[in-house]
């Protein structure tokens, strides 16, 4: 493990350790803050028997389903925003209105349009990872090099070659910085459709059924679960995007 | 190599720009007859309206009124026979130096292999092959400019337009730069348009030097320069070029001191060029 990652590592290991104390020395109640152990056998117990990684895995499945639906929709949006004033004096108004509703609130639309299924979730999800992306994207392609442009002109660039050679790569930080704020809110709305849309399974299911039971090992259990996963896509999209911008000036 | 081609013909040309609101004449009235091969040089203060008559020739612009014409055919816009290099390097970050150079190559009617070779011939030739796989970030001003010369000339056109492209370049650096040029664009033989705000320059490069007035912009005067084309930058007769394209200029008020500016043009090129001093 490097130096920095070790860094990173000491925050959650005091965390841990102060929660460890707490628990031995009786400061928590037990009931509210049942301790690392208890969690760590509630862990064992649904690794093994009790659908831990089926509950995981649908939630994973249900966020990257819901991302890719709205990056894919938000991508040749926000492209259009940026190339096209026109579309931006039609669009652009009615979009920046519409981002203004908190995600949250689209629930109990989407309730009534979708139920509280599947494909409700997935809307749900879809809406949440689409503003970030067809909005850094929009950005992206507007602030396309000028004189890079030029020289595209000077080199007699059909459209085509100007989106691929120019718009895309110059939009490129941008949209990648979209995308990875896209995940980061897909995440979070997959919890959120999960606490609020409570039919079927999930890891946010498992934390409202934990609850539900007073089963407070479960709940932490889902808490620690969704910040570690949170924390996996984040560093996925980072080593994406370095990756892909690595023509840029370290 | 293209030594027939490249004749440029301006006559009456006429370029007006808005702006705030007021109507400003960048060019009043232009002509000039390039010759297939020539060097020449366009100096002016600034604002005189030389980057607007490269732009034209380039076909980036349109005239208000005039003909411009290349080879006989009206410039109506961008053409792969007229190689444009800017004051800067710009250069795609995105893309490796030879990906750069290959840019020029994207609409050219060639096979991906001869593409790879023009590539490969012209990084040679501003003596960069060696860096072919860098990025642009990785590269000193002057050879992200080479680059950018590289990619100017990669179609092999008959014109090739310079705008100050060593403007933003140290002395040093300029002045190798500018023997490069001259080498490349003998062994090339294209036309060659190079605008400067530098008399030195000017004087150096040119095979006549084109001394623009400003507002509106019109030509003060044609400077023939009668040298050979290895030239020695301690050259008493390039002190006299200098000397001629600097009364030309200083009969325009904009441009300041005209006898401080001489004493510098003549001493500048002599401390760059010890050798040619002691020959």
């Amino acid at each position: 493990m490097s130096r920095r990652a070790l860094r990173g590592a000491v925050l959650p290991m005091l965390l841990l350790a102060a929660w460890e104390g707490a628990s031995r020395t009786g400061l928590a109640d037990p009931r509210l803050l049942p301790s690392p152990e208890a969690v760590a056998a509630a862990a064992w117990h649904g690794a093994t028997g009790g659908g831990l990684p089926g509950h995981l895995a649908i939630s994973i499945c249900r966020d990257l389903a819901g991302f890719a639906l709205g990056a894919a929709a938000g991508l040749p949006f926000g492209f259009l925003l940026g190339l096209s004033r026109v579309a931006r004096t039609l669009l652009g108004p009615g979009f920046d209105a519409v981002r203004q509703i908190a995600v949250f609130a689209w629930i109990p639309l989407i309730a009534m349009w979708f139920g509280i299924g599947e494909t409700a979730k997935i809307v749900f999800i879809a809406i949440a990872a689409f503003a970030p992306v067809a909005l850094n994207t929009a950005e992206g392609v507007r602030s396309a090099s000028r004189d890079l442009l030029e020289v595209g002109a000077v080199f007699r660039f059909t459209r085509a070659q100007r989106i691929r050679r120019i718009f895309l790569p110059g939009a490129l930080p941008s949209i990648l910085t979209g995308v990875h704020l896209g995940l980061i809110n897909a995440w979070l709305a997959t919890i959120g459709a999960e606490y609020f849309m409570t039919a079927g399974s999930g890891i946010g299911g498992l934390v409202i059924e934990g609850r539900d039971r007073f089963d407070m090992a479960q709940v932490m259990l889902g808490v620690l679960l969704l910040a570690t996963t949170g924390f996996a896509f984040n560093a996925i999209a980072a080593a994406g995007e370095k990756r892909l911008l690595r023509w840029r000036r370290v | 190599m293209p030594l027939q081609g490249g004749v440029i013909a301006i006559s009456g040309l006429v370029k007006r720009f808005r702006v705030d609101g007021a109507e400003l004449t960048a060019l009043g009235g232009v002509d000039l007859w390039i010759a297939p091969g020539e060097f020449l040089t366009v100096v002016g203060a600034s604002g005189c309206g030389k980057s607007t008559l490269l732009r034209l020739i380039a076909g980036l612009e349109h005239a208000d009124a005039g003909v411009l014409s290349h080879d006989g055919a009206p410039i109506a816009g961008p053409s792969l026979a007229r190689g444009l290099v800017f004051q800067e390097p710009r250069l795609f970050p995105w893309l490796t130096v030879a990906q750069n150079v290959a840019v020029g190559l994207e609409n050219a009617p060639l096979s991906r292999a001869e593409k790879a070779l023009a590539v490969a011939e012209h990084l040679t030739l501003v003596g960069l092959s060696a860096f072919a796989r860098a990025w642009p970030h990785q590269l000193s001003g002057g050879m992200a400019q080479r680059v950018a010369i590289a990619r100017g000339l990669v179609n092999r056109p008959d014109v090739l337009l310079l705008d100050e492209p060593f403007g933003a370049l140290d002395m040093l650096t300029r002045a190798r730069l500018q023997d490069e040029l001259r080498a490349i664009q003998q062994r090339a033989g294209a036309t060659t348009v190079f605008v400067t705000h530098d008399v030195d320059e000017a004087a150096y490069l040119g095979d006549r030097v084109v001394v623009l007035a400003p507002r509106p912009g019109r030509i003060r005067e044609i400077v023939d320069v009668k040298l050979p084309a290895r030239r020695d930058r301690a050259d008493p007769r390039l002190a006299g070029v200098r000397e001629r394209v600097l009364r030309a200029l200083g009969e325009d008020p904009g441009y300041p001191r005209p006898a401080l500016v001489a004493d510098a043009a003549w001493r500048r090129p002599a401390t760059l060029a010890p050798a040619a001093v002691l020959q």
